[in-house]
C-alpha cells in the first residue's frame, strides 16, 4: 500500500513526460507507416512499409545517410585526437593560467553550435581574416580558400565545437591519475611518451570512450551547424527531415527518416551510457557507497 | 614532471596555443570584431560602426531577444520542476523502476531534437490538442529538450546527499513535507540554480527544434540570426550573436551569484 502510494508521487512528471514526448513521438512512428494521409490525420487505411520502401529508394536519402555517418565520424575523430592533445598539455604542462582555462572551456559549451559557423565565416569566409591576409599580401582579387561551404565547412566547425565535449571528461580522469605512479615511471627511465601510453591512456580509455560516443551521437543530431554552412550538397538526416517537413510539406516522408535518424541515435546513445557506467564503475569500484546508510 | 626539458615545455607551449587560439578563442574575438564592423575584406574588419546595436535597440530584434529570454525562463521552470519531481520520487521507488523512470527522463538527449520538434508538430497540429502556431509550442519543445539535463543534475546531487539529515528530521518527528522542505530542498539548492542555469544557456541558444515549429509573431534569437545570415546581413547577425552570448553570460553569471551566496547557509 505505501509503495503504491510512493509510486503515485512518480506519476505527475512522468504522465507529463508522457504526452509532451513519448505520445508525439509514437504519433511519429504511426505517421511513418501511414501512407496516403491529408495532412497530418493518422487514421487513413492500415499500416503499411510503404513509406519506407519508397523513402529508402531514393538517392537523396541515401545520400544524406552516408554524409551524416562520414561527418559525424569524422568529427568524432577529429575530436578525439584534438581534445587527448589539448588535455593533456592542460593537465601534464605545467602552463600559466591553466584553471582559467578550464573555465572558458565551460563558457564555449554554454554557447550554440551556430555561432561556430557564423565565426567561421569570418575567419575563412570569402570575406575574413584568412583570405583578407592572402588578398593583402599577393594583391590578389580573391583568397585561396573557399570550403566552409563543402563537407569540409561543417567537419572543421564539429570538430571545433565539439572537442570541449572530449576534453572535460579527460580532464577529470587525469585529474584522477596517480602523480606518483607518473614520478616511479620517470625515474625508472621511461620517456614521456611512453609514459603517456602505458600510464596515462591506459587510465584515461574509459572517460575517451564515453566522450567519443557522446561527441558521435551530437555530431549525428548536429542541425545548427549544417543549417548555418548553408551548403545544398551538404545535407544530412536532421537537414533532409527539416526540408522535408517545413519545406516540402511531406510529413510521412520526414518521419521515415526521423525513425531512421532516432534508431541510430538512441543506438549509439545506449553504447555511451554503457561507456559512461564504466567509468563510473572503474572509478568507485572497491569503494563502499554510503548512500542508503 | 612529465616533460623535462624546459625546450620541451616551451614547445608544448607552442603547440597548445597554436591549437587553442585559432579554433577556440578566436572564433568568438571575430563574431565580436564583426558586429562592430561594416565590412571585413583585408587583414581586420573595416568601417567601425555601432549601427548594429542601434538596430538591436528597436524593432525586431530586441523583439526576438526578450521571446528567447521568455522563452528560455519559462522552459527551465517547467525542466526543473518536472525534473527534480523526477528525482525526488524515484528516489523513493524500488531500483528497477527507478531505472526505468532514469531512463525515461534521459531518452530526449538521445533523441535528435529536429525530431522533437516534428513530433509536437504531428501530435499537437490535430485534435484534442491544439497548439501548433502558438508559443507554448516552441516552449514546451525548449522543456523537452533540457529537462533531462535538470533530472541528471539533480539526480547526481541526490546521490551525493548525506541521508543523516533528513533522517535525523525526520527522526525528531518533521513530517515529510516539512523535510523536503526545509532540509532537503535548501541542501539541493547550489545543484538545482546550476541546472536552472544549465537549462536556460541550453535554451537560449536553441535552434534545431525552434525552426521546426516557431509561429510567425514567437520568433526566438537564434532564428533571427539565421534569417540575418540567411539573407548576407552578416556582421547585423554577429550583433545578434554577441547579444545572445552576453545575456546568456548575464544571467548565467547572476545565477552564479545566487549559488555562492546559497553556500554560506
Amino acid at each position: 500500500m505505501r509503495r503504491m502510494r510512493r509510486a503515485c508521487w512518480a506519476l505527475p512528471p512522468v504522465a507529463a513526460l508522457g504526452l509532451v514526448f513519448l505520445y508525439p513521438l509514437a504519433l511519429v512512428v504511426w505517421q511513418s507507416v501511414s501512407p496516403d494521409d491529408g495532412g497530418t490525420s493518422a487514421s487513413g487505411g492500415g499500416p503499411s512499409l510503404a513509406p519506407y520502401a519508397a523513402v529508402l529508394a531514393e538517392t537523396s536519402f541515401r545520400d544524406a545517410l552516408a554524409n551524416t555517418v562520414l561527418i559525424a565520424a569524422g568529427a568524432t575523430v577529429g575530436a578525439l585526437l584534438l581534445g587527448l592533445v589539448l588535455a593533456l598539455i592542460i593537465a601534464f604542462v605545467p602552463l600559466p593560467g591553466g584553471r582559467a582555462l578550464g573555465r572558458f572551456v565551460d563558457i564555449f559549451l554554454a554557447f550554440p553550435s551556430f555561432l561556430i559557423t557564423l565565426a567561421l565565416l569570418f575567419l575563412y569566409g570569402t570575406v575574413g581574416i584568412a583570405n583578407g591576409l592572402w588578398t593583402d599580401a599577393t594583391g590578389a582579387a580573391s583568397g585561396p580558400l573557399d570550403f566552409l561551404h563543402t563537407p569540409w565547412g561543417v567537419l572543421l566547425a564539429e570538430v571545433t565545437y565539439f572537442t570541449p565535449f572530449v576534453m572535460r571528461p579527460l580532464l577529470a580522469a587525469f585529474s584522477q591519475v596517480d602523480t606518483g605512479q607518473l614520478e616511479a615511471a620517470a625515474s625508472l627511465g621511461a620517456r614521456p611518451w611512453r609514459i603517456v601510453r602505458t600510464v596515462i591512456l591506459p587510465e584515461a580509455l574509459p572517460s575517451l570512450a564515453a566522450g567519443g560516443s557522446l561527441v558521435l551521437v551530437l555530431c549525428l543530431n548536429e542541425f545548427g551547424i549544417v543549417l548555418f554552412t548553408g551548403a545544398k550538397d551538404v545535407v544530412t538526416l536532421p537537414m533532409l527531415i527539416y526540408t522535408k517537413a517545413i519545406l516540402d510539406g511531406d510529413y510521412t516522408g520526414a518521419c521515415v527518416v526521423a525513425v531512421v535518424n532516432i534508431a541510430l541515435s538512441v543506438a549509439l546513445y545506449a553504447l555511451y551510457r554503457t561507456a559512461v557506467s564504466r567509468t563510473a564503475v572503474s572509478r568507485t569500484g572497491g569503494v563502499p557507497h554510503r548512500a542508503g546508510a | 614532471m612529465l616533460v623535462p626539458s624546459k625546450p620541451a615545455c616551451r614547445a608544448l607551449h607552442l603547440l597548445f596555443l597554436v591549437l587553442f587560439l585559432p579554433l577556440f578563442a578566436l572564433p568568438l574575438l571575430v563574431i565580436v570584431a564583426a558586429s562592430f564592423a561594416t565590412g571585413w575584406s583585408g587583414a581586420l574588419p573595416s568601417g567601425p560602426t555601432l549601427a548594429h546595436y542601434r538596430d538591436i535597440a528597436h524593432g525586431d530584434p530586441l523583439h526576438a531577444l526578450i521571446t528567447s529570454v521568455l522563452t528560455a525562463l519559462a522552459a527551465s521552470v517547467a525542466a526543473l520542476t518536472a525534473g527534480t519531481w523526477a528525482a525526488l520520487a524515484a528516489q523513493r521507488l524500488g531500483p528497477r523502476t527507478r531505472r526505468v523512470v532514469g531512463t525515461l527522463f534521459l531518452l530526449p538527449v538521445a533523441v535528435p531534437s529536429v525530431v522533437v520538434g516534428l513530433s509536437l508538430l504531428v501530435a499537437f497540429s490535430q485534435p484534442p490538442l491544439l497548439l501548433n502556431g502558438t508559443p507554448q509550442i516552441v516552449i514546451i519543445a525548449h522543456a523537452v529538450l533540457v529537462t533531462a539535463f535538470a533530472h541528471q543534475s539533480v539526480t547526481a546531487a541526490l546521490d551525493r546527499l548525506d541521508p543523516a539529515y533528513e533522517q535525523s528530521a525526520a527522526a525528531l518527528g518533521a513530517r515529510p513535507g516539512h523535510v523536503l522542505w526545509r532540509v532537503k530542498l535548501p541542501l539541493l539548492l547550489p545543484s538545482l540554480t546550476a541546472a536552472v542555469g544549465l537549462c536556460f544557456a541550453l535554451s537560449m541558444g536553441e535552434l534545431s527544434a525552434t525552426m521546426m515549429i516557431y509561429p510567425p509573431d514567437w520568433v526566438p534569437l537564434p532564428v533571427q540570426i539565421f534569417a540575418a545570415t540567411d539573407r548576407g546581413s552578416l556582421f547585423a547577425g554577429a550583433a545578434l550573436a554577441v547579444a545572445l552570448m552576453a545575456t546568456t553570460l548575464i544571467v548565467l553569471l547572476g545565477i552564479s551569484r545566487i549559488r555562492t551566496r546559497a553556500s554560506y547557509r
